[in-house]
């Protein structure tokens, strides 16, 4: 049996809304080079909705499409719904992931809702909200191996 | 599409010989060697035979040859089997911090009893110093285990130095060498190397999977892992695997007769891969020593970009290919051989790691080389960093 679904490997080969805004009203990343996997979401709202939203991803497969499946799922939503969509809803719309990339890989949702805040925080006048860097725990080190 | 298999360090395909030399034991001959009646005796030779063909590529005796489950438990075996034999002399064992797990989660496990280790850095290219072995020597140190090869960088210890170093110290301590990478592709002649114990993986040169190797010196002491019957003089308990052991053989006696043929087959194979790609693609970068290297070995890491994308895109191509990639780990966590030899945790995301073997080609060498640029590009393009490092250029 094949490790992905044929969801997945449909958004991994062909990814959906890759790219940039360059005038985006809202931006979220998140991730850590560290884990393996770095996720940036852009957004365009109009009419507090999300009118176009793109996605640049270092990451594995699982990475790549969720981060693909987040902005077909919110594309032309308002910013509530989006607000609704969880990192599960994004596994489960791709017929499930690999319980091990249920953690790092699976993050998509949290950076669109990453970008909804800095939507929100550019507009209240606040600026531009940080990157969030994922990372909880030690990477290095001969002390760290553990029994696969 | 035809299927490329660059992951050889996961599966060889079995030799015909090999397969052969396994059938009869299935149905034919199914008796246990262990009997006296004459179902036994096929058995028997069988495995008579399989130990004399080990005994020929290690340059060992055959009684000094013992039938494990893996390459995993032939390693078990020398460092627990010594840390049990030998704890009222010491609980200190050295090793490299670049071997394999079954090493490394040994001596770890070991720590648990009491036991303390010693794990030794490595150079830039993955070598154990000598010096550093001498230095990291104690007096309650049993054990050095360093591997002979590394089954991700491909770099070739300078056992026999190591090992001058740990018996020279004269507080009686054992060498093992771990050559589950090694053995079927550079020599593994056990008195060349000075060890006291080897490990090798017949499934790594076109041998079955299920059995191990272990050379075992005559006079070594140690305590078996699977206590039972006198299988395998007594260390090793359990009815013989015969047919796996008579495939394991027969890929001893092929890797003894075609060493040289192989390495010259898998050489200009493995430079067309280097160098097209360090050539090809920009920050992409070697890791492990050029020279003195497996013949069978290539691994990169292509900066910006994540192993398993990579992996993914060239299965898609037909190209079987490894990563030590957190994401690929199965345990999240990068290769602890990259972070030894001072690979930047990032750029160890975009580990490929390329396993050669017999069925390979320079045509497949050359697909290869063909299809990784626009797959890097690919991901490339889409990846923060490489953005980011773009606009900052």
């Amino acid at each position: 049996m094949p490790v992905y679904s044929e969801k997945v490997m449909d958004h991994f080969q062909h990814p959906r809304n890759v790219g940039e805004i360059t005038d985006a009203d809202g931006i979220g990343e998140l991730g850590n080079p560290t884990c393996g996997d770095i996720m940036k979401i852009y957004i365009k709202v109009k009419d507090n909705k999300i009118e176009d939203v793109k996605f640049k991803t270092f990451g594995c497969g699982a990475a790549v499409a969720t981060s693909s499946m987040v902005t077909e799922l919110v594309k032309g939503k308002t910013l509530e719904e989006a607000e609704k969509i969880s990192n599960a809803a994004v596994a489960e719309a791709l017929d499930g992931l690999p319980p091990v990339k249920m953690h790092c890989s699976n993050l998509a949702a949290d950076a669109l809702h990453l970008a909804i805040e800095d939507y929100k925080s550019v507009k209240a006048g606040k600026g531009h909200i940080a990157k969030v860097d994922t990372c909880d725990h030690e990477h290095e080190g001969i002390d760290e191996l553990e029994h696969a | 599409m035809k299927t490329i298999n660059f992951d050889h360090f996961a599966a060889t395909k079995m030799r015909d010989e090999v397969k052969a030399a396994m059938e009869p034991f299935f149905t034919e001959e199914y008796g246990n060697a262990q009997s006296i009646h004459n179902l036994g005796d096929a058995p028997r030779e069988a495995l008579d035979k399989a130990r004399s063909q080990a005994a020929l590529l290690f340059n060992c005796a055959s009684n000094e040859v013992i039938f494990t489950s893996s390459g995993s438990e032939s390693n078990n075996l020398a460092i627990k089997g010594v840390a049990f034999a030998r704890m009222a002399q010491g609980k200190h064992i050295i090793v490299s911090s670049i071997e394999h797990f079954s090493v490394l989660n040994a001596v770890k496990s070991l720590t648990k009893l009491g036991f303390e280790f010693t794990a030794l850095s490595v150079d830039k290219d993955g070598f154990v110093n000598p010096d550093d072995v001498k230095k990291a020597m104690r007096k309650d140190t049993i054990l050095v285990s360093v591997t002979h090869a590394s089954n991700e960088i491909g770099t070739i210890q300078n056992i026999k130095a190591i090992s001058e170093e740990v018996h020279s110290f004269g507080n009686g301590a054992y060498m093992h060498t771990d050559a589950n990478t090694s053995c079927g592709f550079i020599e593994t002649d056990v008195k060349e190397l000075g060890v006291d114990m080897l490990s090798a993986a017949p499934h790594r040169f076109y041998g079955p999977k299920g059995v191990g190797l272990f050379y075992l010196k005559k006079g070594i002491r140690i305590m078996p892992l699977i206590d039972g019957g006198v299988q395998e003089f007594g260390r090793r308990a359990g009815t013989e695997n015969v047919a796996a052991i008579a495939g394991a053989g027969t890929a001893c006696e092929l890797a003894k007769n075609e060493l040289n043929k192989r390495r010259e087959h898998l050489l200009p194979i493995q430079k067309h891969v280097i160098d097209t790609v360090l050539s090809s693609i920009d920050e992409v970068y070697l890791n492990g020593s050029r020279s003195n290297r497996l013949p069978n070995n290539v691994n990169f890491v292509v900066k910006y970009i994540e192993g398993e994308s990579m992996l993914m895109w060239l299965n898609n191509s037909g190209i079987m290919v490894a990563s030590g990639s957190a994401c690929t780990s199965k345990i999240l966590k990068s290769s602890h051989v990259l972070t030894a030899i001072g690979v930047d945790a990032a750029l160890a995301q975009g580990s490929l790691l390329i396993s050669l073997g017999e069925d390979n080609t320079m045509e497949d060498a050359k697909y290869f080389t063909e299809q990784l640029p626009s797959i890097v590009q690919k991901l490339r393009e889409m990846s923060p960093l490489y953005e980011e490092a773009k606009s900052s250029k």
